[in-house]
């Protein structure tokens, strides 16, 4: 797959902070045109990240802040696939640059959420699974993952200690991040006191609701060339993918996964396919990887991702975490940014965020964070109804 | 809260979804060119090779293995009734070993997490969801059962 080049990043802080969204995607927009040193009509395409929870102008994200930066008879489009939606803006960006459409593109995502559980939309709905799952069974998010964190319990001898050590490494990685909501070291111990959410995970070990913005500028590389940009943080591999029939993994927001009477399930889970593919365009493999920003929703999910991606066998991600080797200065970092735990869900954002932080990181420019030498970062993600999501950058 | 009536009236919380015999079954879809089962009927994946897209109406099996569980120690938010004063629902997944899928439902209510663990044989029942003044709304429910003797 051809390569683009991210000529800048930027972030509003995460936080909640209760403005429009639009605020957050704005100073994330402007912030990633600095950084990248071009000019904001020098930019051909905006392609924005939807949130569907600030009415319509969430639903055509890219023209609302192509207008509130100026128009500038940019072309836009607007994405949504969940918690993907800002790789799939990533991957749209990347289709018009390497169609030659345009050659510099804006990608950028952000949220205002409420307080508390994500629910569905109102209205009796019973052709909605999402809504028939909280209707039928009160199975809001964090019961999926614990779901999960139950299931590696009895299959890999997790313990709730493992999860609660997810969490304190991502908060000792958030204290260094200036754009993380929760600037706060949390040592297991604080873990175990806070109150259980959905056994075995407790309230620290849940991601949050956090309002926020990410943008990244992206351009064809002879764009970057002509700038005197020679060695920019290329976006190598972008994974799009969708489960394969039958997945037979139980996953958000259904209440029952496919059937594999009739059809084998695939050699590669759902979540496995997803690191293949970004593996497969960037045609490098997991043992190429120096760091990785992983969707922790829950603790214990940062520990499926580890084998999802390939940094380890199955059934050892514990053993990984506790060698120290997921902390920033071991073998592979893991979530240097702070994740989740320490930024919390802004659903449109979140996967811009974690390209945002591989940028930072691949150029060097990570401050107390700084994953020395890394040269190739990989970021996890998931969209409920089958939405994967995974992006890898190189230097 | 006086209720006056005798009995109230028993009813799906949702139609389609179980039958209400005693004991009840999840109505599901099977692929009429795979064989392959889906829940519900009309909202479950399909399999790319059942191109017609057809789907038979089954009754699913009514024992299964927990494969997770899990509780919602707060009150789940709308379109959750919550009854007062919550206590905490306990979930879980459940692995039919014909149709070799996993379902997802509310546990008894008189099994908490700690009374579970995977692997348990649980069996399907139904149970009230919430109440107004003339109903019961009901939906199926996972319960524990004693491993069966034989086959």
């Amino acid at each position: 797959m051809d390569e683009i080049a991210v000529l800048g990043v930027g972030m509003h802080p995460w936080g909640k902070w209760g403005r429009n969204f639009v605020d957050y995607g704005v100073h994330a927009a402007r912030g990633a045109i600095a950084d990248a040193g071009v000019e904001w009509r020098d930019v051909g395409f905006v392609s924005g990240a939807i949130t569907v929870r600030c009415g319509y102008p969430g639903y055509v994200a890219g023209s609302t802040f192509a207008r509130a930066l100026g128009f500038t008879g940019a072309q836009v489009a607007s994405s949504y696939s969940a918690c993907a939606s800002g790789a799939t803006a990533l991957s749209v960006a990347r289709g018009q640059i390497l169609s030659g459409a345009c050659e510099v593109a804006l990608v950028v995502g952000a949220d205002t959420t409420p307080k508390g559980f994500l629910a569905p939309n109102e209205g009796r709905r019973t052709d909605d699974t999402d809504w028939l799952r909280f209707h039928l069974v009160g199975a809001t998010n964090p019961v999926y993952f614990a779901l999960h964190a139950r299931r590696r319990m009895a299959l890999h001898g997790a313990t709730p200690a493992d999860f609660a050590a997810v969490k304190a490494k991502n908060s000792r990685h958030g204290v260094h991040n200036s754009n993380a909501r929760f600037a706060k070291e949390f040592s297991v111990e604080d873990v175990a006191n806070s109150p259980v959410v959905s056994d075995p995970l407790r309230l620290l070990e849940i991601c949050a609701t956090s309002d926020g913005g990410a943008a990244v500028v992206v351009a064809s590389m002879d764009y970057a060339r002509r700038l005197g940009v020679t060695d920019p943080v290329r976006v190598a591999g972008i994974s799009l993918v969708t489960p394969t029939y039958p997945d037979t993994v139980i996953d958000l927001p259904y209440l029952a996964t496919d059937s594999a009477a009739a059809a084998e399930p695939p050699d590669l889970s759902f979540k496995d396919s997803i690191g293949a593919r970004v593996y497969e365009e960037a045609g490098i493999g997991p043992e190429d990887v120096d760091l990785a920003e992983v969707y922790d929703l829950s603790s214990a999910l940062e520990l499926d991702w580890y084998e999802h991606l390939g940094l380890c066998e199955v059934g050892e991600a514990e053993s990984l975490l506790r060698s120290g080797a997921t902390s920033i200065g071991g073998r592979i970092p893991v979530n240097a940014s702070g994740g989740l735990g320490a930024f919390g869900e802004a659903v449109p954002a979140q996967a811009i965020a974690q390209v945002c932080e591989l940028t930072w990181q691949l150029s060097g420019r990570a401050g107390k964070r700084q994953v020395e030498g890394a040269r190739v970062g990989v970021t996890a993600n998931q969209g409920l109804f089958g939405n994967g999501s995974s992006v890898l950058l190189r230097r | 809260m006086t209720d006056t009536a005798p009995t109230k009236a028993r009813v799906p919380a949702v139609e389609g979804l179980f039958t209400m015999d005693d004991p009840p079954h999840l109505i599901g879809g099977r692929l009429s060119e795979t064989g392959g089962y889906c829940f519900p009927k009309d909202l479950g994946g399909s399999d790319p090779a059942a191109s017609g897209g057809e789907v038979d109406e089954v009754l699913l099996s009514r024992t299964g293995l927990i494969w997770s569980f899990t509780n919602s120690a707060y009150p789940p938010p709308q379109p959750f009734v919550v009854n007062e004063p919550y206590e905490p629902v306990t979930v879980a997944a459940v692995e039919l070993e014909e149709e070799r899928m996993v379902i997802l439902g509310q546990v008894h209510p008189d099994w908490s997490v700690a009374d579970l663990e995977v692997g348990m044989a649980v069996e399907l029942v139904l149970g009230t969801l919430y109440e107004d003044d003339d109903h019961e709304y009901l939906t199926w429910q996972w319960r524990p059962v004693h491993v069966e003797e034989g086959s």
